[in-house]
């Protein structure tokens, strides 16, 4: 008799729990955040696309899209210049997004972003050296150095955090990430300032997506695309690692394999994204927090908010940056984190589950 | 019964054991990082012209070498090694995250940013810069910090620590990038003095710093030893401290001054080296394990040893330019840090 009561008290949950439970997992504001978002993105890309430092009518755009007309000056920037750069920013902003949650989900520290996967340093020092030894090189083969850069630094992370028997727990990651960048980041700042290449590497990063190409896109955007898909796919392992590592494991979570598939993913995610944009560390740190605010703790909504508003959001700074004062681009990292840090403290000093 | 006490016994002297070991061990290797140090330079004085001189002899272009470049840079160096050391252990304790560093308090971004407005305003090379330079970096790294406890304290809540994180990330990703927009604006020699300085160069080398260093850690060391009780109990939670009895509020903001106020004194001297307080406090803790009352002090001799030994080779690695110390201490640092990582079972 009393095994069969013993389950049934233990399996029901009081009311405000059950209230609780379901307030944290908000399926409709993630709907609604996915939907409208969507919406609201692909009219902020069509709006960015006819703003600029020369204004274009909204009626070319859609001529330059239905009836391309290659002796028009206007046609070329849409086509040549706006459309790539908008496309790029947008799965930029996504990436970055997505890779943070992933970060933030698995280590379960809310400081975590793609940077401490040793991604950022890593590519930091690829384009120092890239500036130092190979002065000449072309626009993608700096981009695809920066790639190299960035995988190395995250193999140098995950390898050095797995080296001890029992695997790379997310505490050995967090702090050989840590260190790892910091060595990096010190190498790479040595190389600058010995080779005096600083000036030009500042403004390399601080150019954000400027630069983008037809070419580069058809370089990133498979990798990104992949990525996005993986990250949407392992959503519902993240969240189960969420409730920490020994929780997931007695739920028969393998941790290590999806540990290793995480790390793959946020390795393509922001690999491509740092190597396009540089260190723009703030997206995939506040998005990842303003998306837990929005739709509660599940990562199988959290992922994809995060993908809808890191776009949304890095459109946005780069039309602010290159709006604010034309013809000049203002750097749109400086941007989003000017932008970005009032509202996160509004967030932070609110708390209402935060991480 | 009395097998566990007997293991237990046992336990506590191996422990006073090994501590006593490393404190030990520590001091013999930042006397020797001293002794290696001064022998070291440009200018080659070998360790006899060194020794005489330490005593009343040598010609006067000795004495000028040792008393007024070498000494001074040696003892600043340490000093700033300690007490950022110190700080970043308070701030990963009061914090309880294994990330944080005095950077979080906006120490770095925002003695950073003051620094950033000097050279702007004034120029790299001007001749007040030796005098204003430390006491602006002070005042912006210690505006920083209040502007973040500010934000992050509530009332009747303290700054709990995840605020307190999430805050001051947020503050130091925002003056960072102020500082971002505004240093596109500099020329070449004032854009290379702001590196330099955000690299951790240390430029504040006269006994006159010394002398402004020294008494913010003679007098907040003891203090912060007779905080390691409290320390200790805050690690355990919040919650738990209140439970046994700390006013956790009080506390923390007492902690919080003291870490400032070390933090700010050392990077208004040494420039921006913020990793010595993050990995410091880690290799202090996998060596003497994590009662702060031992924890402190091997924490402030690991950060000096790791700034002093960091900042000889910085001057000796590309003669005759040298390049920053901050560089150094994480080329040094890291390697370490992540062999001790690599080889913990915990």
């Amino acid at each position: 008799m009393i095994q069969g009561t013993k389950p049934a008290v233990l399996v029901q949950k009081s009311a405000p729990q059950q209230r609780r439970i379901k307030k944290n997992i908000r399926g409709w504001t993630a709907w609604l955040i996915l939907i409208a978002g969507s919406g609201a993105l692909l009219l902020l890309m069509a709006f960015s696309v006819a703003k600029g430092a020369a204004e274009i009518p909204m009626q070319t755009v859609w001529e330059a899209l239905t009836r391309f007309d290659k002796d028009n000056m206007h046609h070329l920037i849409i086509v040549d210049l706006r459309i790539p750069r908008v496309l790029a920013s947008a799965l930029v902003g996504a990436a970055l997004a997505v890779a943070g949650a992933i970060m933030q989900g698995t280590t379960r520290n809310p400081m975590a972003d793609s940077g401490l996967m040793g991604l950022n340093a890593g590519a930091g020092v690829a384009l120092s050296v890239c500036f130092a030894f190979f002065p000449g090189v072309s626009y993608l083969q700096t981009v695809l150095f920066s790639f190299l850069g960035a995988a190395l630094g995250a193999a140098l992370v995950n390898g050095i955090a797995a080296l001890r028997r029992g695997g790379a727990t997310p505490m050995r990651l967090v702090l050989a990430g840590a260190a790892v960048s910091s060595l990096l980041a010190a190498l790479s700042q040595g190389i600058a300032i010995y080779f005096e290449v600083a000036r030009d590497i500042m403004f390399w990063t601080a150019g954000g997506v400027a630069g983008s190409s037809w070419e580069q896109l058809r370089v990133i955007a498979p990798w990104a695309l992949c990525g996005l898909l993986g990250a949407f796919l392992l959503s519902r392992q993240v969240s189960l690692l969420s409730l920490g590592e020994d929780v997931a494991k007695g739920l028969g979570l393998n941790t290590t394999a999806v540990g290793l598939l995480c790390s793959l993913v946020v390795l393509v995610l922001a690999g491509e994204s740092v190597s396009v944009v540089g260190a723009v560390g703030f997206v995939g740190l506040m998005v990842p927090h303003l998306a837990r605010y929005l739709v509660g703790v599940d990562y199988r909504w959290i992922i994809p908010s995060s993908a809808v508003l890191g776009a949304l959001l890095m459109v946005l700074a780069d039309l602010g940056a290159r709006m604010l004062n034309p013809p000049f681009e203002t750097p749109i990292g400086a941007l989003i984190a000017l932008a970005g840090v009032p509202f996160f403290l509004y967030l932070s000093r609110r708390q209402r589950r935060m991480h | 019964m009395t097998a566990w006490r007997q293991k237990n016994e046992s336990y506590k002297r191996k422990t006073a054991l090994r501590n006593t070991a490393v404190i030990i061990g520590y001091t013999a290797l930042l006397i020797l990082s001293l002794l290696v140090s001064m022998n070291t330079g440009y200018t080659r004085l070998s360790p006899l012209d060194t020794l005489r001189t330490l005593f009343g002899g040598g010609n006067d272009k000795e004495k000028l070498i040792l008393f007024d470049f070498r000494l001074p840079r040696i003892v600043v160096s340490m000093l700033a090694g300690a007490g950022l050391a110190l700080s970043g252990c308070i701030i990963q304790g009061v914090s309880k995250n294994a990330l944080a560093d005095p950077g979080l308090l906006g120490i770095n971004a925002g003695a950073g940013l003051m620094v950033l407005l000097y050279v702007l305003f004034f120029g790299a090379q001007s001749f007040l810069s030796i005098f204003t330079l430390p006491f602006l970096a002070f005042f912006g790294a210690g505006t920083a910090a209040v502007i973040i406890y500010a934000l992050a304290v509530k009332k009747g809540q303290g700054a709990a620590p995840m605020r307190l994180i999430l805050t001051g990330v947020a503050v130091q990703a925002g003056i960072s990038a102020l500082t971002t927009v505004l240093i596109i604006k500099l020329d070449d020699d004032q854009y290379d003095f702001v590196v330099a300085w955000s690299a951790g160069s240390i430029w504040g080398s006269n006994w006159k710093f010394v002398l402004a260093l020294l008494p913010w850690l003679l007098l907040l060391l003891p203090y912060v030893l007779t905080k390691a009780r409290v320390l200790d109990v805050l690690n355990l939670g919040d919650e738990t401290a209140r439970g046994l009895g700390a006013s956790v509020e009080k506390e923390q903001r007492k902690l919080l001054a003291v870490s400032v106020a070390l933090a700010a004194s050392s990077v208004a001297v040494s420039g921006s080296i913020s990793f010595v307080g993050l990995i410091a406090p880690h290799l202090a803790c996998r060596l003497v394990g994590p009662r702060h009352s031992i924890l402190l002090p091997a924490c402030a001799l690991t950060g000096a040893v790791i700034v002093s030994a960091a900042d000889t080779v910085a001057r000796v690695i590309v003669q005759p330019s040298e390049i920053p110390t901050g560089i150094m201490v994480a080329v040094l640092g890291a390697p370490y840090f992540l062999y001790l990582l690599a080889k913990s079972r915990r």
